[in-house]
């Protein structure tokens, strides 16, 4: 995958599969520390001290349809190859939390890519899970919270459909004023 | 400024609501999410969808990510479940393509037939 906004979507569908109701994803920019971290929680199923241990191991999944899983450790080795890391966090009945640091100025890190299309495919396609999206930049922060999009749609009457590209734009606006010092 | 209560009310209302649209919805549209759909495109797809969804301001319609549906070399995939409840299966679907099944199979109830993976 060419942005880890993709990979971003994909750990996030795995909570979503999980039944989680609420995820976080936080993303912090350090550029004084050389770090780029994404944290993904969930209050999902979660998963045992086995199936964690096994899990970032490329051949293992609980699917019943093929036997290979692959987003924990895909997303893992593109962390290791900036000198970063993944780890997990998680218990059966409470949730999951997902760590990846990876090294910010590092040439094998991907870029974030369009993490906007990532949020609001989220919040459209897994309409029931409650979303929060934090960015930290040494600039300062933004939230998203996928509760707004049902305020929005009372405010302005607008249908669920109608809330797509202004979403999008508010998180692209919100993006870039919290880079712009930084540029 | 909103409470987090008054959020959670809204959104039980709003849930209510797309209740109601999943009912009355004609077409339900789902596109897969799984890594091997991702790495494909997928998200470009869904992105296509939601954008000509919005643009011409379908009704009919119910769009949600699914997980992997288990074909990996068909990715990205797309199913459009109409209302006699049969399920078209898209395979190899690109942005251009994922626009059609929305005006051709969604507005116009003809399958974008040279695309389907599976029926029914
Ligand atoms: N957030 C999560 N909550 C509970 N279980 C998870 C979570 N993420 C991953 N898993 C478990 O780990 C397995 C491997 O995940 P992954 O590497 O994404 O591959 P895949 O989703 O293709 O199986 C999943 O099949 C699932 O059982
Ligand atoms: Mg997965």
């Amino acid at each position: 995958m060419r942005e880890l906004s993709l990979n971003i979507l994909d750990i996030i569908t795995n909570s979503v599969e999980a039944e989680a109701t609420r995820v976080i994803l936080v993303i912090e920019e350090w550029q004084t520390r050389n770090l780029l971290r994404v944290r993904i929680r969930d209050n999902g199923r979660g998963m045992s001290d086995d199936l964690m241990s096994r899990v970032l191991d490329p051949f293992v999944t609980t699917r019943t349809t093929r036997s290979v899983g692959m987003g924990l450790s895909l997303f893992r080795q593109i962390a290791l190859s900036t000198d970063g890391d993944l780890v997990l966090q998680s218990a059966l009945g409470v949730g999951t939390t997902v760590t990846v640091d990876l090294r910010l100025n590092h040439l094998n890190r991907p870029p974030l890519g369009r993490i906007s299309d990532t949020v609001v495919n989220l919040a459209i396609g897994a309409l029931d899970v409650h979303f929060y999206y934090i960015h930290h930049t040494e600039s300062g922060r933004m939230i998203f919270d996928s509760f707004r999009l049902f305020g929005y749609m009372e405010e302005t009457g607008c249908g669920l459909y109608q809330t797509i590209v202004p979403m999008k734009e508010k998180i692209q606006r919100q993006l870039k004023a919290i880079h712009s010092s930084a540029l | 400024m909103k409470t987090l209560e008054d959020l959670r009310a809204i959104k039980e209302k709003a849930k209510k609501e797309m209740a109601a649209r999943e009912k009355t919805a004609k077409y339900r549209i789902s596109v897969a999410m799984g890594t091997c759909g991702i790495a494909a495109g997928a998200r470009t797809v869904m992105s296509a969808m939601l954008d000509e969804i919005s643009k011409r301001n379908v009704e009919n319609a119910m769009i949600s990510q699914t997980g992997c549906l288990g074909y990996c070399d068909q990715e990205p995939m797309v199913q459009v479940t109409g209302p006699d409840n049969n399920t078209i299966t898209y395979g190899k679907v690109t942005a251009e393509i994922a626009r059609r099944i929305v005006s051709e199979h969604v507005l116009g109830d003809a399958v974008v037939s040279s695309y389907v993976f599976k029926q029914g």
